[in-house]
């Protein structure tokens, strides 16, 4: 039997330490609900989602009761709808964002992501008409989550992709300026973006991913923290030894609900991704688990390092506990939602320019971060370039979420609310980048895409 | 199917009795005792077997939970498997 110490301490990690698998997330391929007839479209997506997806919410709390264990989120992916709908003969894609937002509430799920379009070469004529959609798509339902591929190591960055979104993030916030700009929580723009993501706002359903699949996020900042509590003052050695140690409990769990999920909806097992998400709860932040490691605030000279050793030792002790690892799997640094780095942005002790340093460390961008509503267009789309040349040259998933609050300006704070938290908005360096982006074409792809 | 009971709660006469009563009267038996008072306060770790249980684990989950805390303890049934999966290679 487990000795009673190993139980009490599964416990604790629960109880205090905010222990949980963050999401379950079903994968479903909508290739085969294409139509001429944009009705006919809605309907195949509509009756796909949910006839797949019916029992997921019901199997996910059985499966939370049973274990002992929360599931924060059960969610779904799709196919990008610029592939699935491609053969729509419209121009007016808002209506496959509200087609999921119904299959979405009908399927009892929070969010669903796979309003998406991969361009990072070029665009189709569905990629544009579904760019152009987004910005009405988030404003006009709850529950879509919209992400953009402008960029890959084999690729390089489509400029003119990056230039759009730039636009498309500022109207997007235009559209939902009396909720603070909410439509770009719910927008990613991405480098490398990896298909069998579980997480939001950034999850589809890549294109070699199979029928449906269920895919889960593991968390538990929480519980490395109390882990490091520990071991204060010890050698980084001992501190790696100890992520590690944890990291492999927790995927352990993660690894067995998604075995149970996929068991029970009778749907293959896709991948656990290791990966530390904060919430705006104390007590599970990522910026903790970096002060802990000795630094006054995250943000101090030092952050890059030891966020370099969080995210590699997550990874190390996740890999053995998993047979298959897989989307982002890295440490997440979004501001908004964690209580930590909302603190260390409020007292200016991190900047713009340190996340964007700590983004070539872990996964997976710059995420959840309020701005001044009046940063131009350009501005947004450089700082997407910026990211993306991250992720290009070191071979990596990156990704800009951020939200130019309308009418708001450093030193306001925008409140989104649940797990998306609070943000302070913070100063953008004011130099211009209007030249930059208006070149457009494409920036091609590194000497070490070469690799055949 | 095995699961491990937790038991936690202020000290207090009867404890092991009510629980095993309990479990007993739905069915439910038990494997392995662990028991300790920490500072007054009660924990007990029980394994046990629903081979012999006949309603779902919702709902025993639920009436341990609902009579835990009529008597001022939480008691919560949880499957074995997920202290395996965290605990053992």
């Amino acid at each position: 039997m487990i000795n009673f110490g190993e139980i009490l301490q599964t416990l604790d990690m629960i109880d205090q330490q905010h222990l949980d698998v963050r999401t379950i997330t079903m994968g479903i391929s909508l290739r085969d609900c294409g139509d001429p007839d944009p009705k006919k479209c809605c309907d195949k997506i509509y009756d796909k989602i949910t006839r797949c997806a019916g029992n997921l919410v019901k199997t996910g709390e059985e499966i939370e009761r049973e274990f002992g264990i929360p599931i924060v989120n059960k969610r779904i992916s799709v196919t990008p709808i610029a592939i699935a709908c491609e053969a729509c003969e419209t121009d007016d894609y808002v209506q496959f964002a509200k087609v999921l937002d119904r299959a979405a509430a009908e399927t009892g799920v929070n969010f669903i992501g796979g309003f998406s379009a991969l361009v990072h070469k070029g665009f189709t004529a569905g990629d544009r008409r579904l760019i152009a959609a987004i910005p009405r798509a988030l404003s006009e339902t709850e529950r879509v989550c919209a992400s953009v591929n402008v960029a890959t190591t084999r690729a390089g960055i489509n400029m003119d992709a990056v230039a759009e979104m730039g636009r498309t993030v500022k109207r997007a916030a235009e559209l939902t300026a009396d909720e603070g700009g909410m439509a770009c929580a719910k927008l990613v723009v991405f480098a490398n973006a990896v298909e069998d993501n579980p997480f939001m706002a950034g999850a589809f359903h890549g294109a070699g991913e199979p029928e449906c699949e269920i895919n889960v996020g593991v968390s538990g900042p929480g519980v490395v923290y109390n882990a490091l509590k520990k071991c204060r003052g010890e050698p980084f050695d001992v501190v790696a030894e100890t992520i590690k140690k944890t990291a492999f409990k927790v995927t352990r769990m993660g690894e067995l609900v998604a075995r149970e999920a996929s068991q029970r909806l009778n749907v293959p097992f896709g991948i656990v991704d290791l990966s530390l998400a904060p919430t705006p709860a104390r007590g599970d932040s990522v910026a903790a688990i970096l002060e802990e490691m000795g630094l006054e605030s995250v943000g101090a000279y030092g952050t890059t390092a030891a966020l370099a050793l969080l995210n590699d030792a997550v990874k190390k002790g996740g890999v053995m506990a998993s047979s298959h690892v897989g989307g982002l799997s890295g440490a997440f640094i979004p501001v908004s939602e964690d209580a930590g780095m909302i603190a260390a942005a409020e007292k200016g002790a991190i900047t713009l320019e340190k996340l964007e340093a700590m983004t070539c460390v872990c996964s997976v961008g710059l995420d959840m971060i309020a701005v001044p509503g009046d940063t131009p267009a350009e501005t947004i789309a450089a700082m997407i370039a910026d990211e993306a040349a991250i992720g290009v040259i070191n071979n990596k998933t990156t990704a800009v979420r951020i939200i130019p609050v309308p009418g708001k300006t450093v030193g306001d704070k925008v409140e989104f609310g649940g797990l998306l938290g609070s943000a302070p908005v913070m100063p953008v360096n004011a130099c211009g980048s209007a030249d930059f982006i208006a070149r457009g074409g494409r920036i091609p792809a590194p000497l070490h895409s070469l690799r055949n | 199917m095995k699961a491990i009971v937790t038991v936690i709660g202020k000290d207090q006469i009867g404890i092991i009795a009510k629980v095993c009563t309990l479990l007993a009267e739905n069915g439910v038996n038990v494997l392995d005792i662990s028991q300790t008072v920490l500072q007054d306060y009660f924990t007990m770790v029980m394994l046990v077997d629903l081979g012999k249980c006949e309603m779902s684990f919702t709902e025993l989950a639920g009436i341990l939970d609902e009579d835990g805390k009529n008597i001022g303890m939480s008691i919560r049934i949880q499957r074995e498997d997920i202290f395996e999966a965290m605990h053992r290679i």
